[in-house]
């Protein structure tokens, strides 16, 4: 009778005997939190690209040239409006409240689409004043490295659209919360490598 | 941006009939048996109605024994085409002496040379280690799946899709001739205007977005799903070894991704990055791609570290020798790997104290692998070996790595390097580290773990004369390869002049023979064991007595792996138990809650491969609508929530008590 309940007690302690579902998603937040990582790392590399070739002008025209900073004063605000717009969701989605999600959302996607458009009329008047991606490999790492950012506020505004659907949906479940926080945790990153861009490429590029 | 000499249309892009490689009649032959063994293939697929299986229960699994398998059956069917470039290769530089052309001509040669480094690297030894690590790691740590399962099938299906674009340059278009990490300026569109290089690109961008997410995919795992009580310092081996290779996964493939996205910029938009005028600078590239370069062989090479390491100790019967030094040498590694990679172009002229970084640096990790290597041989010490494959390509791993690593500790120091840079000595040193550890590795390892996977055991007899023939086949064909090295000869080279090198090029050709007897005897002894499978039967579950987790459970495991999580207690849990005596828990099932099998990482990777393809031929339509599919499947796919199910109890129950019947009749059997 003891060796029957010793080895009960064995196996329960080698065993977790008291099955349960896994958290859904518990491991969503790190594995996002390391994407982001991996995609900081390509903006790494893009950095690094400008800051070998930064300065390899081809006797073409340079920042001074180029830059507008006012604007880009005034693009970088953009962008910074649209991260505290995003933190107003979050704190509605910590509430609860639905529509307020919802709301702040569209805010964020009118500021990120402000940013993109300023962006856009940079681009379109650098190219237009023969300043291309072609001109020399300062305006290629530039280009590249502005556009690629762009790109990411881009699909972050695609992304943005498909969960103010989702949750208009299946309202605030847990798994479009995990997804409103991933795509806060891409949207503050963001306005981290723009702050690199706004000091490295725009400040930085006045001073060379 | 097409170059003038080509043409194009709207609806095809680059792409006409003469873009088939119709006058070459090596070409043709292989596409002719190319095509009869696909229709062989399909027709027999679809007389015995197997495609209904395939799709649901393998293509569209979630289940990361599956999709471990899967990377096993696509680095094989990758093998047997980058070792039939060698074969090639081989051939042609033992021919091409005494004014004689060989049989291929510079086109067809170059492109083979790149051809088998890039399929060797990215679609045999990744699909191989990657496939190891899915099968392995959530079973040695009591898990039930990897943390993101469908994030595993799309890894999976993006990974074959780059294999399928690499096999599609074969019969439509050209692959590079640039050497697998394609160089600017030669890759630049000025010098490579064809579609080889494209397809280099989109093949490895593609495939390498599987592999970072596959990356992402196991780290979560083995940071969040381990069973409870396994701390740090009582993760297996090899799962330690997994740790670390998928965070240089995931610390170096972004690199690869941005400077061949850099290359792409300088082919299809006309920028700079790399070329020679207008502020380029193709150095960068060289730096950039070898910073991914570099611990990408670390990232083969530590995983089948963990390997020999579960071997070691299984076969010996007793505790890893050193674990705890052993698993940090295994991060240092890990670290320094970052640090080493300018000894790839030590003759770039970065000037003399640059150059004395890198080579002490290179010194420096040769330490810590030199632990690893004392580990194993400390934990056979005056032990009772078994001598039964997996061991046998150990030990043939650790007489011959050795050998390759102390040739690359010789060309570490940048003076020697100056003398031995591009030349055959280079091929040796890295054929000898990459065969010799990473090749013997997988085979070691398919040895080891093939019982788990598919409840019966590899027959010995052919598996032993595979291993012969690899070993000395091995030191044949590169032995030379080292001599003509040190003689000043350089690597990729089509014809020679020199009458009195040619000696050592048939003994090479003859060594890559004996290696392809290997590989036929390999591929034998897999037939002879599926066709005995019923003698070779593994009921146990544990056929090694081994040491881990896997072996507690049945082989081959049930889907859901265990029915209880195991709670562990010391290193080598498995053996832990056995010690103990722990019955294994009969009854009390509970249903069990597992992810749903999906279609879309298939139907994904499928889109991605028209939208590489249409990419390289610049078929511009086609790219933006495949792009656009792309995304609308992928959103598609979030608009799905129901991703999990229950097994239910009594399925649970029926699978316990069969294994509960298998195991007493073992045990009857026994008395």
């Amino acid at each position: 009778m003891s060796e029957a309940n010793s080895a009960a007690t064995l196996t329960g302690r080698f065993y977790d005997l008291h099955e349960h579902d896994h958290p859904e998603g518990g491991s969503t937040m790190l594995g996002f939190w390391i994407y982001l990582m991996s995609d900081c790392l390509i903006f790494a590399m893009l950095f690094a690209a400008f800051g070998v070739l930064g300065g390899n002008l081809a006797a073409g025209p340079g920042p001074k040239d180029l830059f507008d900073l006012p604007l880009v004063a005034l693009n970088t605000s953009m962008l910074l409006f649209s991260s505290i717009t995003y933190g107003f969701a979050m704190l509605a989605m910590q509430r609860g409240a639905k529509a307020q999600v919802q709301g702040w959302l569209l805010v964020t996607a009118l500021f990120g689409a402000a940013f993109l458009s300023i962006e856009l009329y940079e681009f379109a008047h650098m190219i237009h004043e023969g300043a291309t991606p072609q001109r020399s490999a300062f305006l290629s790492a530039f280009f590249t490295l502005v556009g690629t950012h762009g790109l990411h506020v881009t699909f972050g505004l695609v992304w943005l659209f498909v969960l103010v659907v989702q949750v208009g949906q299946r309202g605030l479940i847990p798994a479009n919360r995990r997804r409103l926080m991933c795509l806060s945790l891409f949207w503050h990153f963001l306005d981290v490598v723009w702050i690199g861009v706004f000091t490295f490429v725009y400040l930085m590029g006045m001073l060379r | 941006m097409t170059s003038p000499d080509q043409s194009w249309s709207f609806l095809f892009g680059r792409l006409t009939l003469d873009s088939l490689p119709l006058h070459e009649p090596i070409v043709v032959a292989t596409f002719v048996a190319v095509m009869l063994g696909g229709v062989a293939l399909v027709g027999a697929l679809t007389y015995f109605r197997l495609w209904g299986y395939l799709w649901k229960e393998w293509f569209t699994s979630v289940d990361h024994k599956k999709i471990g398998i899967m990377y096993m059956v696509l680095g094989l069917i990758m093998f047997l085409r980058g070792f039939a470039d060698a074969v090639m290769m081989r051939l042609q530089q033992a021919m091409a002496f005494n004014g004689s052309e060989g049989y291929l001509n510079a086109h067809h040669y170059d492109q083979i040379f790149t051809a088998h480094g890039v399929i060797m690297i990215f679609f045999v030894a990744m699909p191989f280690v990657t496939g190891l690590m899915n099968y392995v790691v959530p079973l040695q740590i009591g898990a039930r799946d990897v943390s993101f399962p469908f994030l595993n099938n799309f890894s999976f299906w993006m990974t074959a899709s780059g294999a399928a674009l690499v096999m599609a340059s074969l019969f439509i278009g050209e692959f590079a001739q640039t050497g697998w990490l394609a160089y600017p300026p030669l890759s630049g569109i000025a010098y490579s205007p064809s579609v080889g290089v494209d397809y280099y690109i989109w093949a490895l961008q593609i495939a390498g977005v599987g592999t970072t997410l596959s990356g992402i995919n196991l780290i979560a795992t083995i940071v969040k799903m381990r069973a409870p009580g396994m701390n740090l310092m009582k993760m297996p081996v090899f799962t330690w070894t997994s740790l670390c290779t998928n965070v240089l996964i995931v610390a170096s493939f972004p690199v690869l991704t941005a400077v061949l996205a850099l290359l792409t910029a300088d082919r299809y938009i006309g920028t700079n990055f790399f070329t020679n005028d207008f502020g380029g600078s193709p150095m960068m590239y060289v730096n950039l791609i070898w910073i991914w370069g570099h611990p990408e062989v670390y990232i083969l090479v530590l995983p089948v570290f963990g390997v020999f390491s579960e071997v070691t100790s299984t076969f010996c019967g007793k505790r890893l020798f050193g674990y705890t030094s052993m698993v940090y040498a295994t991060v240092v590694i890990t670290i320094l790997s970052y640090v080493v990679w300018l000894h790839h172009f030590f003759t770039m002229g970065s000037g003399a104290s640059v150059n004395s970084f890198f080579g002490i640096t290179t010194m420096v990790i040769s330490i810590p692998t030199g632990a690893k290597l004392f580990n194993w041989l400390f934990t056979m010490y005056r032990a009772r070996i078994r001598f039964d494959l997996p061991m046998m390509w150990t030990v043939a791993f650790m007489l011959t790595f050795v050998i390759g690593g102390m040739t690359g500790v010789l060309l570490a120091v940048p003076p020697a390097d100056f003398v031995l840079h591009n030349s055959l000595f280079l091929i040796a040193h890295f054929h000898n580290v990459i065969i010799g550890g990473v090749v013997f590795g997988v085979f070691a390892a398919i040895n080891y773990w093939w019982p788990k996977a598919f409840g019966f055991r590899l027959e010995p007899f052919w598996g032993k004369v595979s291993f012969w023939c690899w070993v000395v086949g091995f030191w044949l064909a590169f032995t030379p390869l080292y001599v003509m090295g040190l003689m000043g000869v350089t690597r990729r080279m089509r014809v020679f002049d020199d009458p009195s090198l040619q000696i050592w090029f048939v003994i090479a050709a003859i060594g890559a023979g004996l290696i392809a007897i290997g590989i036929a005897a390999m591929l034998i002894q897999y037939a002879v064991s599926i066709i005995n499978r019923d003698k070779l039967r593994d009921e146990s579950g544990d056929p090694w007595n081994g040491r881990t987790l896997e072996w507690s459970t049945s082989s081959p495991p049930p889907a859901y792996n265990f029915a209880f999580t195991p709670v562990v207690h010391d290193l080598d849990a498995w053996a832990d138990m056995k010690r103990m005596g722990v019955p294994r828990p009969v009854d009390g099932f509970c249903p069990i809650h597992m992810p749903r099998n999906t279609g879309a990482g298939i139907i994904l990777a499928g889109i991605a491969t028209v939208c590489g393809f249409a990419l390289i031929w610049h078929i511009w339509w086609l790219a933006l609508a495949s792009f656009a599919a792309l995304l609308v499947a992928a959103i598609a796919h979030t608009f799905n929530y129901r991703r999990d199910f229950h097994i239910p109890v009594e399925t649970v129950e029926e699978t316990e008590s069969a294994r509960t019947r298998q195991l007493a009749s073992l045990q009857g059997a026994a008395a």
